[in-house]
């Protein structure tokens, strides 16, 4: 299963493809507001590489260290980044952790990941064409998230550094505490549009500014 | 709403979350060949529907998408107690008839759910709101 070369595949084409966010038909079809005095604030990470890592602990823990030098969140729902605080490993479940990278660099990791790994039992997928990041911060940032994903936002039960994956309105988040007053929201990209035009609804009494 | 306690995720969750998949604790006929149609059909077919103590299949399905048990009183809703695949229920019916026998009473609200490792005490806290 782990024959590293027969089953790589770069779904990036080479040149330049033109490649656009899930959220950009939603650009093209909201009007854009940045209000000076903005309660909440969203912004999307666009075209990151999103990796599905699965396997045994130890294993995959040893071959990213290895490989990207940051060790496998061991505790359920924590995430661990490296100091640029660009690349991130995320619990998802016991045997499952989510790599976001970068864009374009998902391909040579999941490389040197998969030469690391050798025979052992594994799997990577490379999902960065199936979602995408949003960030939201601002004062009522909380707020919105209080009206919207089911899970306790309050710093007590959500301290920075935790991500869980939970209910988002009537679709799925993977909710993620980058920093004091950063949340991340990994959203699937038929769900992007949605996802945002629920953020703007939700966040429009605080004013939002969106890009 | 209920809030039930993941094992796997290590934490308690809105019900929303969760999906119940039947009865807990179903064994597939160890020789498939052999198994009589009898067997066969109350592999596949048949199923407890107890009044009082019942271990159920659930699956975390908006998060870490494990499947585990839960021990859930049918009449009260009460959950018990809920651990992973591959470990055996604290509480059953039994231990249950047993506790009202020797006049211990069931404490309320506060055990809601309990794990079934000895060392997860802390689970029997009540949650601070």
């Amino acid at each position: 299963m782990s024959n590293a070369s027969a089953r790589e595949f770069n779904t990036v084409p080479a040149g330049n493809p033109g490649v656009e966010s899930p959220l950009a038909w939603s650009y093209r079809q909201q009007k854009v507001s940045s209000p000076a005095s903005a309660g909440v604030v969203l912004r999307e990470k666009a075209l990151l590489g999103h990796m599905v890592l699965r396997g045994g602990a130890i294993v995959l823990d040893e071959a990213v260290r290895q490989v990207l030098g940051m060790s496998l969140p061991a505790k359920p729902n924590t995430i661990t980044r490296d100091e640029a605080g660009e690349r991130s490993i995320q619990w998802i479940s016991p045997d499952e952790w989510l790599v976001i990278v970068p864009g374009g660099e998902e391909f040579d990791l999941e490389h040197r990941l998969r030469e690391s790994l050798g025979d052992a039992h594994f799997s990577i997928v490379n999902v960065s064409g199936g979602q995408t990041v949003l960030m939201l911060a601002g004062d009522h940032a909380r707020e919105v998230l209080m009206k919207t994903v089911s899970f306790d936002v309050h710093p007590s039960a959500f301290p920075v550094g935790k991500g869980v994956t939970t209910i988002f309105a009537k679709a799925t988040v993977v909710l993620r505490r980058a920093s004091e007053t950063e949340w991340e929201l990994v959203i699937r990209r038929s769900f992007a549009d949605y996802c945002y035009r629920w953020l703007l609804d939700a966040a429009s009494e605080y004013g939002v500014d969106s890009q | 709403m209920f809030y039930i306690h993941c094992p796997y995720c290590q934490e308690y969750r809105e019900e929303e979350e969760f999906h119940p998949r039947g009865q807990g604790h179903l064994m597939r006929p160890a020789d498939p060949d052999n198994a009589t149609d009898e067997e066969w059909g109350d592999y596949l077919f048949f199923r407890d529907n107890p009044r009082g103590i019942h271990h159920e299949l659930w699956v975390h399905s908006v998060g870490c998408r494990k499947f585990f048990n839960i021990t859930r009183n049918t009449v009260t809703y009460e959950i018990l107690e809920t651990y992973p695949m591959g470990e055996q229920p604290t509480i059953t019916a039994e231990s249950e008839k047993l506790r009202k026998e020797q006049g211990v009473q069931t404490a309320d609200g506060g055990w809601q759910t309990i794990g079934a490792q000895p060392d997860s005490r802390a689970l029997n806290e009540e949650i601070s709101s």
